[in-house]
C-alpha cells in the first residue's frame, strides 16, 4: 500500500521565526535527522520517492487563461495557514506502518533540538480494485 | 492464454530451475543471502548466453556450476577478508567457520544435485518447498516475503519485481537484502517445517501467492496492464507447489481459484480500464480452458475431505463460470458455500458477500438485513464496501434515493480509480433516471 506523507509547516511566522531563523547548529541537526530519517526509509525498502519544496515565498498559481495560456498569480491562498513543505511516498504493509512513519517524521528536531510536532497529512495513493466487484 | 515473448521456453526453463539451483548451492555453501545473489547472477549469464550459444545439455548442472564459481569467489573475497582481520584481531583461521566438514550432508547431496541419478529428486523437491517456506516465513512483513519469493523462487530479476509493484528498483534491492538478512538473524534453519507447524506455514505460503495474484490480476486495467504477468507469476509458482503437493486440497483449491478468476480478466474491464461488474461481462471472452482446468481441479479436490477456505472460494467462482448467462447462476448453491465460509473464517468481507447471495436467493431485503449486522462490525465501519453493496441492493429494492447516498459515499471514499469511477458513474445514471440508464 503506498501513502503520501505531507509536512506542512506553519505559514504564519515563517520568515520571523521559520527555520531559516533558527541557530546553525539547531538548522544542521535538524537536516541530518531528515536524511538519517531517509536513509533508514530507504534501508527498509519503503521509500518510494521524497522531495522537500522551495518556500512559499516562490510559489505561484497557475490558471489557463486565453486560448489555454498560463496566467500566473501570487500564491498560494494567501488564507491558508499551513504550506506543504515536503512529501514523501512510502509503500508499506499497512496504514499503521504508515501512520509510525508519519509520527518519525513529525518529530523531526526543531529550534533546541525540540521536536516540531508538525502536522504529516496521510493520504493513501490510488490503487487497483479489489478481486471481486 | 498467448505466450508473452518468444524467449517463453528460455525464460521459463531458468525460472523452473531457479528455486532447484538455489536449493543445491544452498545446501552446498550453507549462506542463503550469498547464494540467493550467486544464483541470480548465474540466472542472468544463461539470459545472456544461451540464446547465443544454445542451451547446455544439463542446463541445471550448468547454473548450479556457475552459481558454485561465484559462491566460491565470494568465500575467497570474505575470507581475504576476514584474513586482513585476523592480522590484526589474531582470530583461529577462519575456513573452519566456513567450509563444511567432509561428513557435513550438504556434501552427500551436492553429489546427488550434481548426479542425474533418481535420488535427487526428492533433494530438488523438498528444495523448492523449503526456499518457499522460508520466504513466505511469518517473521517476514507481507511485502518482504512477497518480493523474496519472487525472486528466489520464481527467478525474477529484482528490477522486474520493482517494476511490477511500481517502486524503484533500489528500494526493491533493500526490500529484499533485508528480507534475507531477517532470515539470517532470525535463525530460520534450510529445511522443511516439523509437522507440527507445518500446516500453518502452509497457510502463509499459500496467502503469499494469493497476494501475488491478487496484485497482478487486480491491477490489470488500463496503463497497468503489464502487471498482469504477476497474476501469470503466482499461477505458475502454485502450479508448481501444486505438482509437489497434489494431494493437498488447499494447494489444489488457490490454483483453482486463481484459474477460475484469471479465466475472466479480459471480460472485467471494458476499452478505458473501466470495470465490468460479473453480471455485465461479455461471457464470451472468458477463458475456457482455464475454466475447464479449474473445475476439474476443485471437483477432484472437493470430495477429498478437509475443506478449507480456498477449495470453498473456487468452489463459488466455478459456479459463476460455469453460468451460460448471469441469470443462469446457481445463487441458492453460491449463498450456500458463503454460509459454509463464513463459518470457518471470520472475515467481514465473506459477510458482505454472503448478503449478496442472500439478496439474489430471497431478495434484497434479506440482503440489507444481512448487511445491519456489519454495521457494529468495526473491521467495516466506514468501508467503502459496505456502503457499494448497500447501494447496489438499495438499487435492487428500487429505493434510488438511498442508493445514490450510498454510491456517492462508497466512491468517495474507495482507493481505487476504476472502482471509484465505476461508483460515481452508478450513482450518476441513478440521479438522472430512466433515461440515463
Amino acid at each position: 500500500m503506498k501513502y503520501m506523507l505531507m509536512m506542512h509547516a506553519p505559514r504564519a511566522g515563517w520568515t520571523n521565526a521559520g527555520i531559516g531563523t533558527w541557530p546553525p547548529e539547531d538548522f544542521k541537526a535538524h537536516i541530518r535527522f531528515m536524511i538519517d530519517f531517509n536513509t533508514e526509509l530507504k534501508k527498509t525498502g519503503e521509500l518510494v520517492g521524497v522531495e522537500g519544496l522551495a518556500g512559499p515565498e516562490a510559489a505561484r498559481v497557475v490558471r489557463a487563461g486565453k486560448r489555454g495560456a498560463p496566467e500566473v498569480t501570487d500564491g498560494p491562498f494567501a488564507e491558508a495557514k499551513e504550506f506543504l513543505a515536503g512529501y514523501w511516498i512510502v509503500d508499506v504493509e499497512n496504514t499503521e506502518r504508515a501512520y509510525e512513519i508519519a509520527a518519525l517524521a513529525s518529530a523531526a528536531p526543531g529550534k533546541g533540538g525540540v521536536p516540531l510536532n508538525m502536522p504529516i497529512e496521510v493520504r493513501q495513493v490510488m490503487s487497483a480494485p479489489p478481486v471481486d466487484m | 492464454m498467448t505466450e508473452p515473448s518468444r524467449d517463453y521456453t528460455g525464460e521459463h526453463l531458468l525460472r523452473d530451475l531457479a528455486p532447484q539451483v538455489l536449493g543445491a548451492v544452498v545446501r552446498r555453501f550453507g549462506d542463503f543471502s550469498a547464494a540467493e545473489d550467486a544464483v541470480q547472477e548465474a540466472l542472468l549469464a544463461a539470459a545472456v548466453q544461451w540464446p547465443e550459444q544454445g542451451v547446455p545439455d544439463n542446463p541445471r548442472g550448468w547454473l548450479i556450476q556457475v552459481a558454485a564459481r561465484r559462491m566460491i569467489d565470494h568465500i575467497r573475497s570474505e575470507l581475504a577478508r576476514r584474513r586482513r582481520d585476523a592480522v590484526v584481531l589474531m582470530h583461529e583461521p577462519p575456513e573452519l567457520q566456513v567450509v563444511p566438514a567432509p561428513d557435513d550432508p550438504v556434501h552427500t547431496s551436492l553429489e546427488s544435485t550434481f548426479g542425474s541419478a533418481g535420488s535427487a529428486r526428492e533433494s530438488e523437491r523438498d528444495d523448492t518447498l523449503i526456499l518457499l517456506f522460508m520466504c513466505c516465513h511469518p517473521a517476514l512483513t507481507r511485502p518482504s516475503a512477497i518480493a523474496l519469493t519472487l525472486r528466489a523462487v520464481g527467478g525474477l530479476t529484482t528490477a522486474e519485481i520493482a517494476n511490477a509493484f511500481l517502486v524503484p528498483e533500489a528500494t526493491m534491492a533493500q526490500r529484499i537484502s533485508r528480507a534475507k538478512e531477517r532470515i539470517r538473524s532470525s535463525g530460520v534453519p534450510f529445511r522443511l517445517p516439523t509437522d507440527r507447524e507445518r500446516a500453518e506455514r502452509l497457510g502463509a505460503v499459500l496467502h503469499v501467492l494469493y497476494l501475488i495474484f491478487n496484485e497482478g490480476y487486480v491491477s490489470s486495467v488500463g496503463p497497468a496492464l503489464q502487471r498482469s504477468d504477476l497474476a501469470n507469476e503466482a499461477i505458475r509458482l502454485t502450479r508448481g507447489v501444486h505438482n509437489l503437493l497434489d494431494a493437498d486440497g488447499e494447494v489444489a483449491g488457490l490454483l483453482a481459484l486463481m484459474l477460475l478468476t484469471d479465466a475472466r480478466r479480459l471480460a472485467r474491464t471494458g476499452p478505458e480500464g473501466e470495470l465490468i461488474p460479473l453480471a455485465e461481462q461479455d461471457r464470451a471472452l472468458w477463458d475456457r480452458r482455464a475454466i475447464a482446468e479449474g473445475v476439474a481441479l476443485i471437483s477432484d479436490a472437493l470430495p477429498r475431505g478437509a475443506v478449507g477456505p480456498y477449495q470453498l472460494q473456487a468452489a463459488i467462482a466455478a459456479l459463476h463460470d460455469e453460468a451460460a448467462r448471469a441469470a443462469d447462476t446457481d445463487w441458492p448453491q453460491i449463498l450456500a458455500l458463503y454460509g459454509l465460509l463464513k463459518r470457518m473464517s471470520d472475515n467481514p468481507m465473506v459477510s458482505l458477500n454472503h448478503a449478496i447471495a442472500a439478496a439474489m436467493v430471497n431478495g434484497p431485503a434479506a440482503g440489507l438485513e444481512l448487511l445491519t449486522s456489519l454495521d457494529a462490525d468495526k473491521r467495516m465501519a466506514g468501508h467503502y464496501r459496505l456502503d457499494a453493496v448497500r447501494a447496489h441492493l438499495l438499487e435492487m429494492a428500487g429505493d434510488h434515493q438511498a442508493a445514490i447516498t450510498h454510491y456517492q459515499a462508497a466512491a468517495g471514499a474507495t482507493t481505487s480509480i476504476p472502482e471509484r469511477n465505476y461508483l460515481t458513474t452508478k450513482a450518476a445514471r441513478l440521479v438522472a433516471g430512466p433515461k440515463g440508464l
